[in-house]
């Protein structure tokens, strides 16, 4: 009885995932290695009409894209986009975690709906409000900052303060998702803890030190790999607001990819990109899993 | 108590200063939407109309076929949703109440593989579905959304807490794994297949990479899509442009404001140590 049951399990089971593995094995483990075979070929737009017209040429793309001052400009600005970028959000969010979680705060779950409200929209229509907001002489942002007494600044049209911008927007329409985790964070931390703290006569900047950071070590883990993995993907928002401008300022590595492999039909050139910066992504998430490993 | 009245002050006015910031771009988004053209364009800018007209969203309507992009994304976003909902739903109850063989390392597999980026394998897929014909189609833009680890992910995490007991009084009535599976099982799970709805309408809804490589054919643009070609296009338009902008995001905020609890909850979950 007990084994025909787990026969019975056994197959159920594998015709309940079934549906799923074969389309995630088909549309995506599938493409990824093909992706990989790809990148060590010539596939271009010849071969998009006659793909046996396309030949293996071993490491070639990738020395070519190792060689493109162009992506290494890319790089670099998506290297700018994580490395400030990414702090820049998860400290946004960290500080709105706090306010709405204090527990002076009136009508918290407002203020995290509101806070939350930016992430649920789509981003091409909000790209294209700061692109309006940004503008040097109409829009509002300069309007505000005029009113400071700083002068007008061309954000999207100066290639220094261009990739600035769109941190910025990021910041903007992203900080409430890592707020809503670190809210859970924090309400993990027991209450015990404080008022432990409290009785020793810690401030709340010592407070804040020595129990809410580490309490919250393994939120910031898991909101540092998110936030760098989906930062590295940047792409949409310099394609609407800058088209990778300007003087190549905002051109990001996914941008390239898409340049190359969905403009000029250089598909193996792409493929070569793409894994170029999956190799980067996972020595990245590998670092910070290292980092905090460290600090326990 | 008099002691709590300043720092009570002080952190109302950083909250309602944070969010004045956050809602502003979005309230002047919805307000130039109404202003007639080339209003916005005037220094200092105007933060209401001078005179409310709904002639912009006239134009997308008359001229610029915008209830056709409309329908495309209704359509995307509600099959892609529909279809992850069965999927993803059977998938995710299997990994955590069915016992077979292999079940714990496909598993594992599956959340290593949250690492790799989805442009890695988006330029062979979409030399296959060339080669299926299926390139500037709507099946095309939908096939990413049908089954997701995650949306597993997040199923197999709820129905772990479905009591083992349940099933078994189930199975000794003699019913099938797949009657159980929709008579038992899914109204157990009915939260959570919600948060999921949400979750896979909004990024559809609001996904632009993807379409904009599938779809060539203008007819068949998806609304950010389309946004985005009619923002080149129009870029001295502002107020127009606003209009589309708020017709593209407006769906997306009400679904949010109706069902945020839901959604809100599924963000929170992702955080959870699986």
């Amino acid at each position: 009885m007990k084994s025909a049951g787990e026969g019975r399990q056994h197959r159920a089971g594998w015709a309940f995932v079934a549906p799923a593995l074969t389309l995630i094995g088909v549309f995506f483990f599938l493409p990824v290695l093909a992706g990989l075979v790809l990148s060590f070929t010539d596939f271009d737009i010849y071969a998009i009409g006659r793909p046996d017209v396309a030949r293996f040429v071993g490491v070639r793309n990738y020395a070519q894209v190792l060689t493109n001052p162009l992506f290494w400009q890319a790089l670099f600005n998506t290297f700018y986009f994580v490395i400030v970028g990414g702090p820049l959000s998860v400290l946004a969010s960290l500080v709105a975690a706090m306010l709405v979680s204090a527990r002076l705060a009136r009508f918290p779950g407002l203020f995290r709906s509101i806070f939350f409200m930016p992430v649920v929209t789509t981003l091409v229509a909000v790209a294209i409000v700061w692109r309006y907001l940004y503008h040097p002489q109409y829009g509002l942002l300069n309007w505000a900052l005029g009113l400071a007494g700083i002068g007008p600044v061309d954000w999207l049209g100066n290639p220094h303060t261009a990739m600035l911008g769109i941190i910025l927007m990021a910041v903007w329409k992203n900080f409430g998702y890592n707020m809503l985790i670190f809210v859970a964070g924090l309400q993990s931390i027991p209450e015990e803890l404080y008022e432990a703290a409290a009785l020793d006569g810690a401030s709340p900047w010592q407070r804040f030190v020595h129990v809410t950071l580490p309490g919250l070590a393994p939120t910031f883990l898991f909101v540092g790999v998110m936030t760098m993995l989906g930062n590295f993907q940047l792409f949409s928002e310099p394609y609407v607001m800058t088209q990778g401008g300007p003087l190549r300022a905002t051109t990001t590595v996914v941008l390239l990819m898409y340049e190359e492999g969905f403009r000029w039909w250089r598909m193996g050139m792409a493929a070569a990109i793409a894994f170029v910066l999956f190799v980067i992504m996972l020595g990245g998430t590998l670092l910070q899993m290292r980092l905090a490993r460290e600090r326990r | 108590m008099r002691r709590r009245w300043l720092p009570s002050l002080a952190l109302h006015a950083v909250l309602v200063a944070g969010a004045v910031v956050t809602l502003t771009p979005l309230a002047w988004m919805v307000s130039a939407s109404f202003m007639s053209p080339g209003e916005a364009n005037s220094f200092p800018p105007p933060f209401l109309p001078r005179v409310f007209t709904l002639d912009n969203y006239v134009s997308l309507f008359t001229r610029l076929n915008l209830s056709r992009y409309f329908l495309n994304s209704v359509i995307v976003s509600v099959s892609a949703t529909l279809l992850s909902l069965l999927i993803n739903s059977m998938a995710g109850y299997a990994f955590a109440k069915l016992r077979f063989r292999g079940r714990e390392r496909v598993f594992r597999f599956l959340l290593g593989a949250l690492v790799i980026p989805a442009q890695v394998g988006m330029l062979p897929l979409f030399l296959m579905l060339k080669a299926l014909g299926l390139v500037n189609t709507m099946a095309a833009v939908v096939i990413p959304f049908m089954a997701g680890i995650f949306g597993i992910f997040m199923i197999r995490q709820y129905a772990l807490s479905i009591p083992d007991d349940l099933l078994d009084a189930a199975r000794v009535d003699g019913a099938g794994e797949f009657r159980i599976f929709r008579t038992v099982v899914l109204p157990v799970i009915r939260p959570i297949l919600v948060t999921l709805a949400v979750f896979v309408f909004l990024s559809s809804w609001n996904e632009f990479m993807w379409p904009l490589i599938v779809l060539s054919d203008d007819a068949k643009y998806t609304l950010p899509v389309a946004l985005a070609s009619l923002s080149g296009e129009h870029v001295q338009d502002t107020e127009l442009m606003m209009a589309g902008s708020v017709l593209t995001v407006l769906p997306v905020v009400l679904v949010f404001i109706a069902l945020q609890r839901a959604y809100m909850r599924g963000v929170m979950m992702g955080s959870v140590k699986g």
